[in-house]
């Protein structure tokens, strides 16, 4: 509960406010019963045998699948802490301090909630989770925008996010929080990883048109690729906006048609990515030859729940993704295995991502030997850790990013299963993907939060 | 009934407004045996209550239909925000600032809108309003931020506010001349707004004004042969009723500071349509009822999952236990929409006039046998 | 001049299937006098027809993979290629078309029942009662796609003679870049059948001229010993079927996912108010109007004289056509006015 703090907050101040400072305390019963000097930060669990995490993802909208997905990996990961199951990346993370007993001490609990990829209601569940259910971290995404409005949420609440599903910059760059956490790559790193591969498949001597959504994510997208593909030499034809949700992308497609580009780039996720790869192979683009070259279309963030959307239209064509179950280092097979015997299928990039964020959080805390917030944070604050699927990662302290292996996938030409729709064209190391944090600017803000 | 318009005493308006400012105030006890008394939520059920009521004023009064009404909610949020932002992060300028920009917008939206009636004015509201939601979305960014929503940041002006202080190390919140508006106290500040805002309604209901609006309702040919222009108090009505949109989304940026382009959305704006109908239009309480409910669904339904149903089901024995949960468990967490929309059916085919048309009936119910015995039986009842 | 062509062959495209479900909807008010908010769940549950025939088809013999081991991966084969080889992939192949077997009669049963059992019953209620029934019901029916077939589209492959492009250039001898994809092409050419069809049906039989009259006035054909109730059913039902075929005919386009009746909802009710309430041509008119403005302000040459005009160039016609034309640009007096 909140009230402790509104307590000492209103004790300092005047009089003024006695009034509404009493209809508050009549309104809470447990206002006095709970002991107001032991808590420190909100939520502590210090007095209870449980610690509860909140998992917040869409469960209604157009990426209900991801969530769905998602919360599978929070279930499976909760389950591995408390010491269930067969362990997971548990096996395999280096340097661990988690027990297999909960975090220090504390059996985990957890809550869900759905955020409906909207900013709005993702807030509102996650101060239920908050303010109801005493979480003490919460986490989830697929959507930058949410997961921006989350974060800075966590900041004012002082309540740790860990981010789920989000690729734009601004996540740990403009809009960084100390709060807020993110293990998933950005839009910078899948243009710095897409870079030499296109180089080496496409040449130095390409036209691209960009179709791009018109939001926050699709723009910092396009400036990333358009900077990467500037940089070998290719030259940006046009760069056109398009509506979130366009449905029907034929009016954007037909003017790439005598453009004179030689290849197409989808700044587009989700049903937008479906839709315009769909109907730009159906406009015949890729079976087109221009300036003596064969027409290209490149997406460059890429999931295989969308992979599958998009069916046959994916094949041979070029794009990065977090992490992908095939990969054959020791943490990723660690959790394929129990995510693949828990629900009998392979689990997805998200899942990954949400999988991992969970365990480090526990680990966090069990480092810092404590559960506020201001301690999990530099315990998480440029850790190095290995054996979690994309080898040796660092969490760096600046920006709250993590710098690992970025994947280059091409879509599967000779699927042998319906689950193997990518494979992996490259595993690029995490020098090749790591920048400056103050390129992107944004300021991380205190670590206690009043 | 509020229905049958009458101008009754000043007292029974104080004893309905005792009645109605003691259910809201006491709304932390008794929600509590539902689990909605946590501070987010009861801020949502006085907020959106706020909307509604206001939608109401619109609606329920003189039947125009507006789908766009979203629109004022959000633009009454980024007013706030950037009140913010820009002067200081006291939050009864936010409220004022955001109520009037939202009006002003309203007089405009109202001005192109209402020269129709109609389905062809409910379609004007909801394509001016998709297109103040499409370009908040994209080539108002400047403005409103996009799809990240307009937040606040450490080098904001905040002018008003750095005259008497310096920056904190942290962004600051919004506070009543100190008091921090996050948790209970920002209940409670808009459970205050909120039975202002019911007392403005309940007095509009029963003025002059209320009865020329639902004689327009009524019949608006015959209101003009009479040689009664019916435009300027249709605007004026329109214009209250953004305001209140306004207001209450000014209350979500205090309550809240990010202000997102979703809440302008078509879907946002019908939903504030399913509230006041679920609840009952025309009716003074019926609108609060309904937005309570969805928001209810929304938060508390949308939240349940297998270990949570055990938990309400643990009463039961073993084997019929998880049949039940079994049995539930398409209706709440993911399939929370799927009891909503069933809901609306049944409400609309059972219950014509709302949840408040229900709470009628039910009272009669009750009352029938009694009354029947001390008086006449009462054959004819609405 | 290329391009031009183009985005006029993408504004009748995207007109046409506009229009085919604004005349559904248009039709049901016209004659029932119902506001149905499910119409575009109809449309949607045609694309899911598509899918349930395509499952059904491809219905596959499962080898496993025995490289994976931690989960049970499949490589699959569908029983129509096993037993009837070419035959069979031909049969699957052409799965959407066959689909429109499958969608008339379902659809048309589903409007039926949908017209006895809960739409006759709103026929005397007030718009904002059906609007909020019919909206309950599109939620409900989009909720039970979602728990049958999850919330990710689901793509669905034109044929393959001709899911590839029509170089139209080369047959009106323009430029070589103006190509359009079959599948666009068959749409059109459908959604203008149907469209045809339906206004042959109103005024060349008995029957439809009867449905117009019931349309006009209610009242006195019932007058006049004819059962106008029974018609209104077979209207509804047929608008149904309308809205199915467009749903099934566009999943080539738009891989069909729950959702999508919600995002024609909203548009294809601005297509309707545009062309006026009630007005069959005025919605079908409304529809390709609408679809090439679309197209036209979304070239870049447009968008940068006025940037994001094509976010919002439907509404803007919106207002514009209804502060002109008071009754949309077909709309009858009275209708849908109080």
């Amino acid at each position: 509960m909140s009230d402790d703090r509104n307590k000492l907050t209103v004790s300092r101040r005047g009089l003024m406010k006695g009034s509404v400072v009493a209809g508050a305390a009549l309104a809470t019963p447990t206002f006095f019963t709970k002991g107001a000097y032991a808590a420190t930060f909100r939520n502590d669990p210090t007095n209870s045998p449980t610690v509860t995490f909140g998992f917040n993802v869409p469960q209604t909208g157009a990426y209900a699948d991801e969530g769905a997905d998602e919360l599978r990996a929070y279930k499976l990961a909760v389950k591995h802490i408390n010491g269930e199951g067969d362990g997971g990346m548990l096996n395999t993370m280096k340097p661990l301090a988690l027990e297999g007993n909960g975090v220090l001490g504390k059996k985990v609990e957890f809550v869900t909630g759905d955020t409906q990829t909207k900013s709005d209601a993702a807030r509102a569940s996650a101060k239920r989770m908050i303010e109801k259910d005493g979480v003490i971290m919460f986490s989830g995404g697929s959507s930058s925008g949410v997961a921006i409005a989350q974060q800075s949420l966590a900041q004012e609440m002082g309540v740790v996010f860990m981010c789920g599903l989000t690729h734009s910059n601004d996540t740990t760059g403009k809009d960084k929080r100390r709060y807020g956490f993110r293990h998933f790559f950005n839009a910078y790193m899948s243009g710095a990883a897409l870079g030499p591969v296109l180089k080496d498949e496409y040449g130095t001597e390409r036209r691209a048109y960009h179709l791009t959504a018109d939001y926050t994510w699709g723009w910092t997208q396009e400036e990333s690729i358009k900077n990467t593909t500037e940089a070998l030499g290719w030259e940006t034809v046009a760069a056109v906006r398009t509506p979130l949700g366009a449905g029907d992308f034929s009016q954007y497609i037909t003017p790439v048609l005598n453009s004179g580009a030689d290849v197409l780039i989808l700044n587009h996720y989700g049903k937008d990515m479906v839709n315009s790869l769909t109907q730009a192979v159906q406009f015949g683009l890729r079976d087109k030859m221009v300036n003596g070259k064969q027409f290209e279309i490149i997406v460059p963030l890429y999931s295989r729940l969308m992979a599958q959307g998009a069916g046959e239209n994916v094949k041979g064509i070029l794009g990065s993704t977090n992490w992908h179950w095939s990969l054959q280092d020791e943490g990723s097979m660690a959790f394929v295995k129990s995510f693949g015997a828990e629900y009998g299928f392979p689990p997805s990039q998200a899942a990954h991502t949400c999988y991992v964020q969970t365990i480090l959080y526990a680990n966090a805390c069990q480092m810092a030997g404590s559960f506020a917030p201001p301690q999990t944070i530099r315990a998480l604050e440029d850790f190095e850790f290995d054996g979690m699927g994309n080898g040796p990662t660092l969490y760096r302290g600046a920006d709250h990013q993590c710098f690992k292996k970025v994947l280059v996938v091409r879509g599967n030409e000779n699927p042998t299963s319906q689950f193997d729709l990518l494979e992996v064209v490259k595993e690029v190391p995490a020098e090749a993907v790591t920048y400056d944090p103050a390129i992107f600017g944004g300021e991380l803000g205190p670590y206690e939060v009043s | 009934m509020p229905t049958t318009p009458s101008f009754p005493k000043l007292q029974s308006e104080l004893a309905i407004m005792a009645v109605f400012a003691a259910a809201v105030l006491t709304m932390p006890l008794w929600m509590a045996p539902f689990g909605a008394a946590y501070p987010d939520l009861l801020q949502k059920f006085a907020i959106y209550g706020i909307f509604a009521i206001g939608f109401n004023l619109l609606f329920g009064l003189t039947g125009y239909l507006s789908f766009g009404h979203a629109a004022f909610l959000g633009v009454g949020s980024y007013a706030a925000v950037w009140s913010f932002k820009l002067f200081t992060m006291n939050v009864l300028p936010a409220v004022v600032f955001g109520t009037l920009v939202a009006s002003l917008f309203a007089v405009l939206i109202g001005f192109v809108a209402l020269r129709r009636a109609g389905i062809y004015f409910s379609i004007l509201t909801l394509a001016l309003a998709q297109m103040s939601y499409n370009m908040a979305y994209s080539v108002l960014t400047p403005i409103t931020n996009g799809e990240t929503g307009l937040q606040l940041t450490q080098n904001d002006p905040r002018m008003i506010d750095h005259m008497f202080v310096d920056r904190g190390a942290g962004l600051p919140s919004t506070n009543l001349f100190g008091l921090e508006m996050s948790g209970y106290p920002g209940f409670y500040f808009c459970a205050v707004v909120l039975i202002i805002a019911f007392f403005i309604s309940l007095r509009i209901f029963r003025s002059p004004f209320g009865l020329k609006l639902r004689a327009i309702k009524s019949n608006q040919t015959r209101m003009g042969y009479t040689g009664f222009n019916t435009r300027p108090h249709l605007l004026f009505a329109f214009i209250i009723s953004g305001g209140f949109a306004g207001l209450a989304g000014s209350l979500l940026a205090i309550t809240d500071p990010l202000a997102g382009a979703e809440r302008m959305q078509w879907t946002a704006s019908g939903e504030v349509v399913l509230m006041t109908i679920l609840g009952g239009a025309g009716t003074l309480v019926g609108p609060l009822l309904g937005a309570g409910l969805i928001k209810y669904f929304e938060n508390i339904f949308s939240a349940f999952n297998d270990s949570t149903l055990h938990e309400i089901f643990a009463f039961l024995p073993d084997g019929l236990e998880s049949v039940v949960v079994f049995l539930v468990s398409p209706f709440v967490g993911e399939g929370w929409h799927l009891t909503l929309g069933a809901l609306f059916m049944v409400i609309v085919i059972f219950l014509p006039g709302g949840i408040m048309e229900g709470l009628r009936r039910l009272s009669r119910l009750v009352r029938r046998p009694s009354a029947g015995r001390a008086d006449q039986p009462q054959t004819q009842e609405g | 001049m290329d391009a031009f062509v183009l985005q006029i062959l993408n504004g009748l495209d995207k007109g046409g299937a506009y229009a085919l479900i604004a005349l559904g909807l248009t039709l049901v008010f016209g004659t029932l006098g119902v506001v149905n908010f499910a119409h575009g769940a109809l449309f949607m549950l045609g694309a899911f027809c598509a899918v349930a025939v395509e499952k059904l088809l491809t219905l596959s013999k499962q080898v496993k993979d025995e490289s994976i081991t931690f989960f049970d991966a499949y490589k699959e084969q569908p029983y129509l290629e096993i037993w009837w080889g070419d035959f069979g992939r031909a049969i699957i192949d052409y799965s959407v078309p066959l689909s429109i077997l499958f969608a008339i009669p379902v659809m048309l049963l589903f409007g039926f029942v949908m017209e006895r059992g809960l739409i006759r019953h709103f026929y005397k209620r007030s718009h904002a009662e059906q609007i909020l029934v019919t909206f309950g019901l599109a939620i409900v029916l989009q909720e039970i796609i979602k728990a049958a077939f999850g919330a990710n589209p689901i793509p669905q492959a034109a044929p393959e003679p001709v899911s590839g492009s029509a170089n139209i250039g080369a047959w009106f001898g323009l430029g070589e870049a103006v190509v359009y994809p079959y599948w666009r092409l068959i749409y059109l050419f459908f959604s203008l059948s149907v469209i045809g069809g339906v206004f042959a049906f109103l005024n060349m039989t008995t029957y439809g001229m009867v449905v117009r009259a019931g349309m006009a006035d209610r009242e006195t054909v019932g007058l006049l010993g004819i059962n106008i109730q029974k018609r209104f059913t077979v209207v509804f039902g047929l608008a149904a079927v309308a809205a199915g075929l467009a749903g099934v005919m566009y999943t080539p386009i738009l891989p069909p996912d729950y959702h999508m009746g919600m995002d024609f909802l909203v548009l294809s009710f601005v297509v309707v108010v545009v062309g006026g309430m009630g007005s069959l041509p005025g919605a079908v008119a409304a529809g390709f109007l609408l679809g090439i403005l679309q197209s036209f302000s979304s070239m870049t040459e447009v968008k940068s004289i006025i940037p994001g005009i094509d976010q919002i160039i439907i509404y803007l016609i919106a207002v514009a056509v209804l502060l002109v034309r008071p009754r949309g640009l077909m709309g009858r007096k009275g209708v849908m006015e109080s």
